[in-house]
């Protein structure tokens, strides 16, 4: 154990003499965090709207100011004809038209209810869903919808766990459980590789060191550097987007502990078979690029077909996602996520019983 | 017996890298194997150094079998492979605790052995390996591979890139390495080393040529040797390998030195013929055998039995 011990202060002498690798651990997750709950959000404000407003009748003026007023539209043009505005819309002038048909609020008057028209350039289909969503809200909010026939069925529907659908409370544990998986299997990969592309290698294989010693020497430092970057993280989450954190952070740390061995041992398997850094970057990538855009952090993994979900079950990163959603967003306790965590427990002794077997201290 | 090697065959694909190669290295002896690259040298220094499993043949250092036993080998011998492989992101202070760590020993119960090497890197104690010079590299390697106290050091073309002073100086700290019961093998391209070990093995496409004492030999090499030399060297050679059908010239620092196996051929019939041939300022003088001329005779002739 003192060999291990030995080791691991080795390699936190060369992190903190490396004059690059420092400052990447400390301000990537922070920069990114940031960076990309604010930037890679689905919130969209100021959707350029064309209005052509058959009736202008006070009620339908009304709603138009009401669009203006949601913060998610700007009234870019008001056209006379509904030619005029689609035309616009074709240019890309606007992105959605509101069509108010003549006698909207006589109708409404008399009748209790009225309808108007909205298209939406679904160039973007999630721009275009997002903003025929909002634009539903306000025409709902205005015009209350048909009263229930008798027998018939009203939906009402709210949001749980994210009332008002924010999406940095719903981006920034995705992201933060993203960038830890990323960089921990990189820094892995890469210090392996790095030892046998300088020789390095060669030197320590023909001391006592056993192989557990040099690979548990190697895990433990970004095993630490893992829980360190989730503090970074959460940290910034707490102060900068005041995103809920409802489960209990002591479980949010030892979950932690238990899936940075996937991505280590990911690292590390990928190290046996890399003979340059170069190889070592280019194969880790391609996992990773895979393991990101399936995690569910951008589209939900439940939506993937078939074929695709049980593909998904070998990506480590989804696991992790999804569990910072459920502990921070939903409160989840042990009992809730503890398929999970035992999935990623097996997942971490399978890819490292794996790595440990194909290491080789001699050829 | 320190080193005992026997008929150590080791391919790499299709090229055999080691040909069933035999010898034996005495406890407290300095045994060069001398050969040019691709020789096979660092091959049979990572086998035994049990880095490399061989496909056949069997070898045990210091009564401990390489392959079986080498859990307990790895703590008795020192390595320095030819290419530097030390941390050059740590201090030569902190590299040199490293290793005495992982061997579980300590720096201060063995200063004694490396004190002669260290002192002369001490002043540079806190900067990093990856800046010093090819020397010191050197020297500090040999301190990490000594730290441990080994029984048997493997040196894998120690004198590689370090000026010929520091080479002398390493070679110089090898002999009192010696001296205190350290059996050393050394593997060199270098001829002029060839003369400073104990004995030598002559190495040359995975097979052993000679093995031999530097004197031994050389004087177990039989040939008149000369060494000539004229105002026109590239013609001179030329002319000198036409003396007689088997008769060889090699350049050799300022001079050639021309084989004339058999002989038959005294000096006076070797200038006559220069100088029918147009050859001024010719010097010729009858000269010994180096352990060089040695091992480009073995290399023309094949094996010889001593």
């Amino acid at each position: 154990m003192r060999t291990v011990l030995y080791l691991v202060q080795k390699e936190f002498l060369q992190v903190f003499r490396n004059r690059f690798m420092l400052p990447m651990l400390l301000v990537m997750p922070v920069v990114q965090t940031v960076l990309l709950s604010f930037a890679a959000n689905y919130e969209i404000q100021n959707l350029s709207l064309g209005v052509v407003d058959h009736d202008l009748s006070p009620m339908s003026r009304q709603l138009v100011a009401r669009f203006g007023a949601s913060g998610y539209f700007r009234v870019k043009k008001s056209a006379f004809s509904i030619q005029e505005a689609d035309a616009d819309l074709a240019r890309d002038y606007t992105d959605l038209i509101l069509e108010i048909p003549p006698h909207f609020e006589r109708d409404f008057i008399r009748e209790g209810t009225a309808g108007v028209s909205i298209t939406a350039n679904a160039i973007n289909p999630v721009k275009a869903g997002l903003a025929i969503g909002y634009a539903q809200a306000i025409v709902q909010s205005e015009i209350p919808p048909r009263p229930p026939q008798k027998g018939g069925l009203e939906l009402t529907y709210s949001n749980w766990y994210n009332p008002r659908l924010d999406y940095k409370t719903f981006m920034v544990p995705g992201i933060l459980g993203v960038i830890i998986s990323m960089i921990i299997c990189f820094l892995t990969a890469l210090n392996i590789v790095r030892e046998r592309e300088v020789g390095t290698i060669e030197q320590i294989n023909v001391t006592p060191i056993r192989k557990w010693q040099f690979i548990l020497g190697k895990l433990l430092p970004f095993w630490l550097i893992a829980l360190v970057m989730m503090t970074i993280g959460l940290a910034v989450g707490w102060l900068i987007f005041r995103i809920p954190m409802l489960g209990d952070l002591r479980l949010v740390f030892l979950y932690t502990l238990v899936f940075a061995p996937c991505m280590l041992g990911l690292g590390f398997l990928i190290s046996n078979f890399a003979e340059s850094q170069q190889q070592a970057i280019f194969t880790a990538w391609f996992f990773l690029v895979i393991f990101i855009l399936m995690c569910g952090l951008f589209t939900p993994a439940d939506s993937m077909p078939r074929w695709a979900q049980w593909l998904n079950m070998l990506n480590p990163v989804k696991y992790f996602v999804e569990f910072m959603r459920l502990v921070l967003l939903k409160g989840a306790g042990f009992a809730e996520i503890r398929q999970n965590f035992f999935t990623v427990l097996t997942y971490g002794a399978v890819v490292n019983g794996l790595a440990m077997w194909t290491y080789r201290k001699r050829v | 017996m320190s080193i005992s090697v026997q008929n150590i065959s080791k391919s790499y694909g299709p090229v055999q890298a080691v040909k069933a190669v035999s010898f034996e290295v005495l406890e407290g002896e300095i045994f060069g194997l001398i050969g040019p690259d691709g020789a096979g040298k660092t091959t049979l220094f990572r086998i035994l150094a049990s880095l490399l499993l061989p496909d056949a043949g069997q070898a045990r250092v210091d009564g401990l079998d390489v392959v079986q036993d080498y859990k307990a080998l790895r703590r008795r011998i020192g390595y320095m492979p030819g290419r530097f492989s030390l941390y050059q992101d740590l201090s030569v202070e902190e590299n040199l605790g490293f290793f005495a760590n992982v061997f579980g020993a300590h720096i201060r119960d063995n200063y004694d052995l490396i004190r002669d090497i260290y002192v002369q890197l001490e002043p540079f104690s806190d900067r990093r390996a990856g800046a010093l010079s090819g020397g010191m590299k050197q020297k500090l390697a040999l301190c990490c591979a000594l730290i441990h106290r080994p029984r048997v050091l493997f040196l894998d073309e120690p004198g590689t890139g370090v000026d010929p002073v520091s080479r002398k100086e390493f070679w110089d700290m090898l002999r009192r390495l010696r001296a205190s019961g350290i059996t050393i093998l050394v593997s060199t391209a270098y001829m002029d080393e060839a003369a400073l070990c104990d004995r030598v093995a002559l190495i040359q496409k995975g097979e052993i040529l000679a093995i031999d004492t530097p004197r031994g030999l050389t004087a177990a090499y039989r040939h008149p040797l000369f060494a000539v030399r004229s105002d026109d060297m590239y013609r001179l050679i030329r002319d000198l390998r036409d003396l007689t059908p088997d008769a060889d010239c090699y350049a050799f620092g300022e001079y050639a030195h021309l084989v004339v196996p058999g002989g038959g051929s005294p000096s006076a019939a070797i200038l006559q013929y220069l100088e029918a041939r147009g050859h001024t300022g010719v010097e010729l003088l009858p000269v010994q055998a180096t352990v060089e001329d040695s091992f480009i005779d073995l290399m023309k002739n094949g094996v010889w039995t001593t």
